[in-house]
């Protein structure tokens, strides 16, 4: 098994996270040849027009803009807290959900519509059963 | 078809039973509904039972087993937190269909403590606090925050429903509390998700309430003086919107619930004299007065700012407490502000009565989605 003997390859915290061989990591979208809308995960019908077997496969940009946000100070046992929840536009099309990280989790801080970049690096440390270790996206003020 | 009538509803005071089970619970918010209407168990033909913590456990029928194997048809549903108004809307889909007269419709629940939410933990790694977060006071933070966005609205005036509605629970007896919370008090209370303090978020409570529903045949059989004549019963799922599958839409489906029922009734806002809605979260209740509309769009911050929907005011929201303060046990909330409706039609609302009231909303909201509302009229 390739897992076993290249320890040290982080696995993709969510499958739209691609990582090439060589080069950088990116999000990958679906999107409807039909009428534009771009889902994250692989799928063959669009649940905006109900087009079948029209998905492209798309490379998703690695800015947006911060639509929505909260900052989370209770969450689940074991999760450091606080961080800052965010909702992203993405540049071209699609939103993703991800910590907005490198800004205080200050309200007046953060505003909305501000431009952020993805970043891309280890899972916060979290591994899985087998030991494996994890790549995960981050959002950062661009 | 014939108009649907409630002719018994009733809820049990919601509170924390774990010594309880969930058919045990929800027999007793069953018997109630059967005193109020001066029916028996034997007169039901049929019974629809909501419940999402043991969705696959025959709820409904273990309720029987407590109270009464009729042998009549039990049909037991899960919506998330839509649960209990989608039991109430299949006995009144049921009656409407004409196959009966008279349907039983009961919710129940049986909460623990703490955060609702996905983990997301289905394979690989836990994903909460490092894709953002999953859990509901966060969902429904990020939901009022676009609100913000749009509209300028405040910490503040979130905060302001959380005062509203904790202020009308100390009028409910039948709440989980009784207290008032100041507005100092509302936004220095632990923060749970900014915007959400802990006293923003509904209360996790044990509770059930149930309804007796009947033909017009029946209700004039019984007695009409106490019926609430069902005027609109109306659901929807979440259509396609941009961000749907990342950030919840839980206005979209709102609306679109709302057109059906006020089309269904014939009547628009401005007819509606109170409103119940699903206040899981004072972010959530602010998105509610506009998807209702009950004000244009971006007025929802003056809705609180001045009043209008405290009791006394034009369009009073959550007089029971909502779930902010009454509580919210998922699958008995639907008919549990169902009973709230109907208390204030029939004049027994004592001290919290919405005085005059002709008609009333409920409406709730699923996660994942789905959105329950009914429109409720006084028998004249």
């Amino acid at each position: 098994m390739w897992r076993n003997v290249t320890e040290s390859r982080p696995l993709p915290v969510v499958d739209y996270l691609k990582i090439p061989e060589k080069g950088e990591p990116y999000l990958e979208g679906y999107r409807c040849k039909k009428c534009g809308a771009i889902f994250l995960g692989e799928r063959n019908v669009c649940s905006k027009c109900f087009a079948r077997n029209e998905m492209e496969v798309i490379k998703l940009s690695d800015y947006g803009k911060l639509h929505s946000f909260a900052i989370v100070y209770r969450s689940f046992p074991g999760i450091d807290v606080p961080y800052v929840s965010a909702i992203v536009d993405l540049e071209g099309g699609g939103t993703i959900k991800g910590n907005l990280i490198n800004i205080d989790p200050d309200p007046d801080k953060i505003k909305f519509d501000m431009p952020v970049k993805l970043t891309y690096g280890d899972a916060l440390g979290r591994k899985d059963k087998e030991g494996n270790s994890y790549l995960s996206y981050f959002f950062e003020p661009a | 078809m014939s108009d649907v009538y409630v002719v018994g509803v009733d809820m049990i005071k919601f509170g924390r039973f774990p010594e309880r089970s969930v058919p045990n619970i929800g027999a007793e918010a069953a018997l109630m509904a059967l005193d109020d209407a001066g029916l028996s168990i034997k007169d039901m033909q049929a019974m629809y039972c909501g419940n999402l913590g043991q969705a696959n456990a025959m709820v409904g029928q273990r309720i029987l087993q407590e109270i009464g194997q009729t042998g009549m048809p039990v049909v037991n549903v899960a919506n998330a937190c839509a649960t209990g108004a989608t039991a109430f809307r299949e006995a009144w889909m049921s009656i409407k269909a004409g196959m009966y007269d008279v349907v039983l419709a009961v919710g129940v629940e049986q909460m623990g403590k703490g955060l609702l939410g996905g983990a997301g933990n289905s394979d690989g790694i836990p994903k909460e606090g490092l894709l953002g977060s999953g859990t509901m006071p966060c969902v429904f933070a990020e939901a009022g925050m676009e609100h913000a966005k749009e509209h300028g609205t405040t910490f503040e005036q979130f905060a302001k429903i959380s005062v509203k509605n904790h202020h009308h629970s100390t009028m409910n007896p039948k709440a989980m509390y009784q207290i008032e919370t100041p507005l100092d008090d509302v936004m220095n209370a632990e923060m749970i998700s900014y915007p959400n303090t802990k006293l923003m978020c509904s209360v996790n409570v044990d509770g059930s309430a149930a309804a007796i529903l009947v033909s017009e045949k029946k209700a004039k059989e019984l007695g009409m003086a106490r019926a609430v004549k069902v005027r609109a019963s109306a659901m929807a799922s979440d259509p396609y919107t941009d961000r749907d599958l990342v950030m919840p839409d839980v206005n979209a489906c709102t609306r679109l619930a709302a057109k059906d029922a006020y089309e269904q009734a014939g009547v628009g806002p401005e007819d509606i004299n109170l409103v119940e809605l699903h206040d899981c979260f004072a972010t959530a209740e602010m998105l509610h007065y506009e998807n209702l509309g009950l004000c244009k769009d971006g007025d929802a911050g003056k809705m609180i700012d001045e009043g209008h929907v405290e009791l006394g005011g034009r369009v009073p929201v959550n007089v029971s407490g909502g779930l902010l303060s009454k509580g919210h046990p998922l699958g008995a909330t639907g008919i549990a502000n169902i009973y709230e409706i109907c208390t204030h039609l029939r004049g027994e609302a004592g001290k919290r009565q919405v005085e005059g009231a002709k008609i009333g909303m409920t409406h709730v909201i699923g996660l994942g989605t789905a959105c329950g509302i009914h429109i409720l009229e006084k028998n004249s």
